[in-house]
């Protein structure tokens, strides 16, 4: 019913005893989450609101079999943090603070990613910096979003904001439209968790239906992400990019969102995603329709027979099914898309031509 | 922070990269004073942060003292692409035999640092990039940085001379240094240049820096140039407030980054014009808000501003007080418009209507009033 984090997820705060981190440790406690430890140096044997305090992660780790961490450091000492936690062995590491030196979080990102590979695991995993976190809602909250504003459902939300979120998130639960997992993975330039992983998350989670993906300008991950999507995504997805009006060569705020040498822009993005047959909201508020909608054909979609049902891009790519979508793709006349099962595709363009 | 190419020529000079001998001037009489010291031929180039420098007649060669005073004077009567010229490079001119481009920049996709390299310098990259492609050489540096042999194997294909290999090479490594211990996200030179002798020099430079990073760099405050900040960037970075100036006449002022970009789209998907991009941050106080007004009201076209707060860290109460105290500090002659939800909401609510003040918390009817009021004013 989620990703990355649910009931099992075990939470150690780094710099707990910090403004921050004692703060949004209580709002977690209070939303169900299972804090189990929390580390500041030097500080070691203490309590903070019932949870243990340790000097270091490892220890924290042994002591309570916390298995995913979430970082309030100020941003002198974050990279190091990460280090920390993914040399602790946890599997989730949520890195709040925003500052980060660009060199800073590239050794911390390519120290998990070696983790990672040796692993075999697909863990340790970075969600950030500069990131506001996840919530499963119901299960489990690591960071700084505001749980009452979540409802329990089927869509997932990646977004690289913070507050413009808690904006979507908030309209999709007045719509009535639930969320499996909000995940905010950062405005930073290098962040350790991109859409692409999200999307590939929420595409393998039974309980997740449609995804709303939240771009910003700068960067090119939104085009990687539609890509993507083309060719591995059956689950509708949703965009919108901000950052429609922002002037060439400014930072707008996010370290990762300016638009420089041209590349990088909002028109680019949207029409990437426009594309592979992503509709593209033009404001917040339309997203929660066009979700809406896209889930609303799929389950049409659903209850045809199940062998046109189970297909999946995975499944697609072997030899039958592959060639099957290719003949029909074909024989539509929709040739540069023969990868994709044609009905999909169709469905898709009748959506992005339903919107205008 | 972009860097004048004057002081990232400083910069380049302090890990020993070749740039030739010049100082900058704000007047035509300091361009001559230098000019005379210099000696020969020099080269005046107007210090905008913009590109395209010598296509505005920025960028000029004097034959001796006197031409240098004449031409200085010209570039700094200049405004290149809306930018007065404040500031011009006096530098000794060299001859150019050939023209390169090299620079190191952060690749987001690989996460790595990308060497960039071609034969066709001196022109727009950005230019050769969309028509030619195929002329720019481009090498990943891995994580455990550059290592000489390396940057030898990447130049020889463009330099053939043993002597300019050498030289060339060496360059690399240098701005390999800058860029990794200095915390660039960019480091350029273009040209890099071969006199008919057969030296290589850095003839530009350019260099922009991870603002991030200034926690490590004490240095880089020196070269804040004041006079690159409008009074409304000043006061915006002293209160920790992220502020871009934009053409239209509707002020805003949000909390987040990618809710502040989303709400000058909205401000346009209804028919207006946002005057502004601001963010007032997470943990945000009363200060904040009024500095943020006082900010925005500087500007003199904005014509109704509006409040766009969704509560996270940032408590909608903190706003409420910070709008409440900078109104009666100084009443606002241009209607106000509030939307604000989330943390302490109530709170906030009661703040307003205790001032007479109200709040909407769709920020699609916050949008579309605040067009509404400025269209108002307007008529």
């Amino acid at each position: 019913m989620s990703i990355f984090i649910d009931k099992s997820t075990r939470l150690v705060v780094q710099g707990i005893t910090g403004r921050d981190g004692a703060f949004h440790t209580g709002q977690m406690i209070a939303y169900g989450t299972k804090v189990v430890a929390g580390v500041t140096p030097g500080k070691g044997g203490e309590k903070l609101q019932g949870v243990p305090v340790f000097d270091g992660v490892a220890e924290a780790v042994a002591a309570t079999r916390a298995n995913a961490s979430v970082i309030y450091v100020p941003a002198a000492y974050a990279a190091d943090a990460i280090f920390e936690a993914a040399d602790a062995g946890v599997d989730l590491i949520v890195c709040i603070t925003e500052g980060l030196p660009v060199r800073d979080t590239l050794a911390a990102y390519h120290h998990v990613a070696e983790l990672r590979q040796r692993n075999g695991t697909g863990r340790p995993r970075l969600v950030g910096p500069n990131c506001p976190g996840l919530i499963s809602p119901g299960l489990s909250k690591v960071g700084i979003l505001p749980g009452h504003i979540c409802k329990p459902g089927p869509v997932g939300v990646v977004s690289r904001s913070g507050t413009l979120t808690y904006e979507v998130v908030q309209q999709l639960t007045h719509a009535g439209l639930g969320q499996s997992t909000c995940l905010g993975i950062g405005g930073d330039p290098v962040i350790g968790t991109n859409f692409i992983d999200a999307l590939e998350s929420f595409e393998a989670d039974p309980r997740t239906e449609g995804i709303v993906l939240i771009g910003e300008i700068g960067g090119s991950d939104e085009e990687e992400a539609a890509q993507f999507i083309k060719r591995h995504v059956r689950k509708p997805v949703v965009a919108f990019i901000a950052g429609q009006t922002a002037p060439p060569g400014k930072r707008m705020g996010h370290a990762g969102a300016i638009i420089s040498g041209g590349t990088g822009t909002a028109a680019e993005k949207m029409a990437a995603f426009e594309a592979v047959g992503v509709p593209v909201a033009n404001i917040p508020s339309e997203i929660p329709s066009l979700m809406a909608e896209a889930m609303g054909r799929r389950r049409a979609r659903s209850k045809r027979p199940a062998a046109a049902r189970t297909r999946r891009a995975r499944a697609a790519s072997g030899s039958r099914q592959a060639a099957r979508g290719r003949t029909r793709a074909a024989a539509k006349g929709a040739g540069a898309r023969a990868r994709k099962p044609v009905r999909r595709a169709a469905s898709r363009a009748a959506g992005a031509r339903g919107r205008r | 922070m972009n860097l004048h190419e004057y002081q990232a020529k400083e910069l380049f000079a302090r890990y020993g990269l070749p740039v030739l001998p010049g100082q900058v001037a704000q007047t035509p009489e300091e361009a001559r004073d230098i000019a005379a010291a210099l000696g020969g031929t020099v080269v005046i180039k107007a210090q905008v942060l913009v590109g395209g420098r010598g296509k505005a007649g920025g960028v000029k060669l004097a034959h001796g003292p006197d031409e240098a005073f004449d031409r200085a004077r010209d570039i700094l009567a200049l405004t290149i692409k809306g930018l007065p010229v404040r500031k011009v490079l006096v530098a000794r001119a060299a001859e150019i035999a050939r023209e390169l481009y090299l620079a190191i920049l952060l690749d987001r996709s690989r996460k790595l640092p990308l060497i960039m390299l071609s034969a066709a310098g001196g022109v727009d990259i950005e230019e050769v990039a969309r028509t030619a492609p195929h002329k720019i050489v481009r090498r990943h540096i891995p994580l455990e940085g550059l290592r000489p042999y390396q940057a030898r194997a990447l130049l020889k294909p463009l330099f053939r001379e043993g002597s300019q290999l050498t030289q060339a090479a060496d360059i690399l490594m240098k701005l390999w240094r800058v860029y990794s211990e200095g915390d660039c996200s960019l480091a350029e030179i273009n040209p890099l240049a071969v006199t008919p002798e057969g030296k290589v020099l850095a003839l530009d430079a350019k260099v922009i820096l991870d603002d991030n990073a200034d926690i490590r760099h004490r240095e880089w405050e020196i070269w804040r140039d004041p006079d690159e900040e409008t009074l409304g960037q000043r006061v915006a970075r002293e209160k920790g407030l992220s502020y871009v100036k934009l053409d239209g006449d509707i002020g805003c002022v949000v909390n987040g980054a990618g809710l502040a970009m989303a709400t000058m789209d909205i401000i346009k998907h209804y028919g207006g014009e946002p005057a502004n991009f601001l963010d007032i941050g997470g943990s945000s106080n009363p200060e904040k808000v009024t500095a943020a007004l006082r900010i925005i009201t500087g500007e003199s076209r904005v014509r109704a501003i509006l409040f766009n707060i969704f509560g996270g860290i940032t408590r909608c109460d903190d706003v409420a007080n910070g709008v409440v105290q900078s109104l009666g500090q100084s009443p606002l002659p241009i209607p106000l418009v509030i939307r604000l939800t989330g943390t302490n909401e109530e709170q906030a609510r009661k703040i307003l209507s205790d001032h007479g003040l109200s709040a909407t918390t769709s920020m699609d009817e916050g949008v579309r009033t605040v067009i509404a009021k400025a269209q108002e004013v307007m008529a």
